[in-house]
C-alpha cells in the first residue's frame, strides 16, 4: 500500500508538466496565427523577418471579404436568435412538464450535436434544392439554427432545471396573471442563461464552415470566403490576419458567456 | 361562542387520477386565528391548502373566503397569500422588490410602496435591509422577507406552507414564537401546514390533524393532547400507551373500566356510549404514569414493574417498563426534578395511574 501511495504522488508532482504540454499543444498553433499576422513576409513560417501592421492596414481593401463578414454577421445574429428562442420554450417544455415521448424528444433535439455535420449537409442540400429553396443565406440561416438549438437546449434545461417553480406561482399569489409571473419573474430569473445561448449560438454559427460551405451558394459565408482565398498564397497574411481578429473576438465571446452561466447558476442556486 | 368564518370549506375531495389526496373536508377558519393543519407527509394538508390558495381545484365541494364562493376565481384573484416552503424569494430582486412585488396594480406611488414595504420590514424586524439582495439573506430572514411580502398585500387569510422546515431547530423556535406574536399584531387569520405536532401544538390556536386525506379532529392544541378522538390521532399527537380493555360500567362522563395488570379503573369517558361487556381502548400519556420504588400515594391502580430500558432527555426522563406478560413497554415520562428518584435498568419499580388521567378512545 505504502509503496503505491509513494508511486502516486510521485507521479502527482509530474501532473503540473503534464497539465502546462497540454495546454501547450492546445494553444500554441493558435497563437503561431496572431504572431504570423505581424510578420513581414508572405511566406508562413520561422525564421520572422520583421515586424509590420500591413496585413491588418489591407483588410480595408477586400470589399469580398467584407460583404463576407456582414454575411456572416446576419446568419450569426439571426440563428443565434432563432436557436435562443426555441430552445428556451423547448427547455422549458421539458424540465416543466410530463408528456408522453418527452425523453425521445428530448434526444431528437440534442441530435445534431452527434451527427456527422457533413451528413447534415448533404441532407439538407438535397432537401432545400428538392422543394425549391435553393441556396441562400435563408437556408444557411435555417441549418444554423438546427446546428446551435442544442447547445441552447442543454444551457436552458440546466437553468430551468434549477429553477424553483414555487418563483411563479408565488408570483400568481402576489396578483399576477401567468403572462405577468413569466415576465416578471421565469424570464429575469433565467436571462443570463438566455444571454449566454444567444452568445454560444452566435459563435458557433459565426464559426461554422460545413453547412455554410454547402448551402450558402453565391452569398459566401466568412469562413467559406477564407477557405476560397487560401488557395492564393499572395492573400493568405491578410487571411491570417482578419482570422487573427476573428479569435480575439470568438475569445471574448467566450469569456462573456461564461460569465453569464455563472451568474444564472448563482441566481438559481441560492435556494438553499 | 360566535366567530365569523374566515374560511368555510364544505365537503371539498381532491383526487389525481386514482388517487384521493383529500376526501370530504368539512371545515371553518375563523377569523383572526391561527390554525394548523397537521399531518403526516403525504396526508393531503399541503393539497388542502393549494386548494384554498386556487392553485388546485376541488374535485367536489366548495371552498368559500370571506363568505364569498371561489369557484372560478384564479388564484392571483383570491384574497390570499401564502409563504411557501422554500420561501420562493425572487432571486433577481432586492428585499424591497420582493416586498412590493404585489403591489404592481396597487395604482400606489412608488413613494407609498416603499413606505408600506418599510412598514413591513419593521413589522417583521428586518428595519434598513431593503437594499440586501436576495441570495445575501440567511434563512431566518429569507422567511421574513416571504412573511413581508405576503402581508404587505393584507390578505384575509395568510397560507403558511411548512414554513419552518428549511431552518435549524434553534431558529426555528424562536420563529414559531415570533411568528405567533406577528399573527397577534397583524390580527390577520394564519393557516399553517405542518408534519411538526410540536410546532402546530405550540403556536396555534387550533389545529386540525389529517391522516389519508380526511380530517380526524379539530381542536385546540390542549384539546387534542388532552382527549384525542382517535389512537390514531393520539399516537402522532406526542407518545401515548394504550391499553385494551372492557367496559363494567358507563356513567356518561366516567366510564368504569377493566384493564389487564391494572384492574378496575374509572376513566373519562370522552363520548364513548357503549354498553357495559364491550371492549374499548384507553389511553394514558407517558407523564401521567407514576413511578416510585415504593406503591405510588396518587395512584387509584398501580402494579409492580421492572426498568428494561432508560432514555434521558434532559428535562424529563423516560422509563421504558416492563409489565408482566404485556407485550408492549408502558412508557413514563418523568420530570427531572431535583430530588426525582432515579432508576436504573433492570431495578424493580412500582407503575401507577390516576384514573382520571386516562381517556377512553372512541372507536372509528
Amino acid at each position: 500500500m505504502n509503496r503505491v501511495a509513494a508511486v502516486l504522488s510521485r507521479v502527482g508532482r509530474l501532473l503540473p508538466a503534464y497539465a502546462v504540454l497540454y495546454i501547450g499543444f492546445l494553444y500554441l498553433p493558435i497563437l503561431l496565427l496572431p504572431l504570423f499576422s505581424f510578420n513581414d513576409s508572405k511566406v508562413l513560417g520561422f525564421p520572422l523577418t520583421g515586424f509590420t501592421t500591413k496585413w491588418y492596414a489591407g483588410l480595408a481593401e477586400q470589399t469580398a471579404l467584407f460583404s463576407a463578414l456582414k454575411n456572416s454577421l446576419f446568419v450569426a445574429v439571426v440563428s443565434a436568435v432563432v436557436a435562443t428562442s426555441l430552445g428556451t420554450l423547448i427547455s422549458r417544455a421539458i424540465s416543466k412538464h410530463r408528456y408522453p415521448l418527452r425523453r425521445t424528444s428530448q434526444t431528437i433535439v440534442m441530435a445534431p450535436l452527434v451527427m456527422p455535420e457533413i451528413i447534415i449537409a448533404i441532407s439538407l442540400l438535397i432537401v432545400f434544392l428538392g422543394i425549391g429553396l435553393g441556396t441562400t443565406l435563408f437556408t444557411v440561416i435555417l441549418a444554423h439554427s438546427l446546428l446551435t438549438i442544442p447547445f441552447c437546449v442543454s444551457i436552458m434545461t440546466s437553468a430551468f432545471g434549477q429553477f424553483d417553480d414555487a418563483l411563479e406561482e408565488a408570483a400568481v399569489d402576489l396578483g399576477e396573471t401567468s403572462w405577468g409571473a413569466l415576465r416578471r419573474v421565469t424570464l429575469p430569473v433565467v436571462a443570463p442563461g438566455i444571454i449566454s445561448c444567444l452568445l454560444i449560438s452566435f459563435t458557433v454559427s459565426f464559426d461554422e464552415f460545413i453547412l455554410a460551405f454547402f448551402l450558402s451558394g453565391n452569398s459566401p459565408t466568412l469562413p467559406v470566403y477564407i477557405w476560397s482565398q487560401v488557395r492564393f498564397p499572395a492573400k493568405l497574411p491578410n487571411v491570417i490576419a482578419l482570422g487573427s481578429l476573428l479569435i480575439l473576438v470568438s475569445i471574448l465571446f467566450l469569456l462573456a458567456a461564461e460569465r453569464f452561466r455563472r451568474r444564472s447558476e448563482r441566481f438559481t442556486t441560492q435556494a438553499e | 361562542m360566535d366567530h365569523k368564518i374566515a374560511v368555510n370549506i364544505a365537503n371539498v375531495s381532491k383526487s389525481f387520477g386514482s388517487f384521493q389526496a383529500v376526501r370530504d373536508v368539512n371545515l371553518q377558519l375563523r377569523q383572526g386565528e391561527f390554525f394548523s393543519l397537521l399531518g403526516p407527509s403525504g396526508c393531503g394538508k399541503s393539497t388542502l391548502l393549494r386548494m384554498i390558495a386556487g392553485f388546485e381545484d376541488p374535485s367536489e365541494g366548495a371552498i368559500a373566503i370571506d363568505g364569498l364562493p371561489m369557484e372560478g376565481t384564479d388564484a392571483n384573484h383570491r384574497p390570499t397569500n401564502m409563504v411557501f416552503q422554500s420561501y420562493a424569494i425572487f432571486p433577481h430582486l432586492n428585499v424591497e422588490e420582493n416586498i412590493i412585488f404585489g403591489l404592481a396594480r396597487s395604482g400606489l406611488s412608488r413613494a407609498e410602496k416603499r413606505e408600506k414595504a418599510s412598514d413591513m420590514l419593521s413589522k417583521v424586524g428586518l428595519e434598513g435591509l431593503g437594499r440586501r439582495g436576495a441570495h445575501e439573506l440567511s434563512g431566518g430572514q429569507r422567511q421574513r422577507v416571504a412573511l413581508a411580502r405576503a402581508l404587505v398585500l393584507e390578505p384575509k387569510v395568510l397560507l403558511l406552507d411548512e414554513p419552518m422546515s428549511a431552518l435549524d431547530k434553534k431558529l426555528r423556535e424562536q420563529m414559531q414564537m415570533e411568528l405567533r406574536a406577528l399573527q397577534r399584531s397583524v390580527g390577520i387569520t394564519f393557516l399553517m401546514v405542518t408534519h411538526d405536532q410540536h410546532e402546530a401544538m405550540t403556536i396555534s390556536d387550533r389545529c386540525g390533524v389529517m391522516f389519508e386525506g380526511r380530517l380526524a379532529q379539530v381542536a385546540t392544541p390542549h384539546e387534542l393532547y388532552q382527549k384525542p378522538n382517535t389512537k390514531q390521532v393520539a399516537d402522532f399527537i406526542g407518545g401515548m400507551n394504550f391499553f385494551d380493555g372492557s367496559i363494567k360500567a358507563n356513567g356518561g362522563e366516567k366510564l368504569d373500566v377493566e384493564l389487564p395488570w391494572f384492574g378496575q379503573v374509572s376513566v373519562d369517558a370522552h363520548g364513548v356510549s357503549d354498553g357495559v361487556g364491550l371492549p374499548v381502548t384507553i389511553g394514558l400519556r407517558p407523564e401521567r404514569v407514576h413511578v416510585g420504588s415504593r406503591r405510588p400515594d396518587g395512584a387509584d391502580v398501580a402494579v409492580p414493574a421492572r426498568v428494561i430500558d432508560r432514555a434521558f432527555y434532559g428535562e424529563t426522563i423516560h422509563y421504558y417498563l416492563e409489565l408482566e406478560g404485556r407485550a408492549d413497554p408502558l412508557i413514563a415520562s418523568v420530570t427531572n426534578f431535583e430530588r426525582a428518584d432515579h432508576f436504573e435498568v433492570g431495578d424493580p419499580v412500582w407503575s401507577g395511574f390516576r384514573g382520571g388521567a386516562a381517556v377512553a378512545l372512541p372507536r372509528k
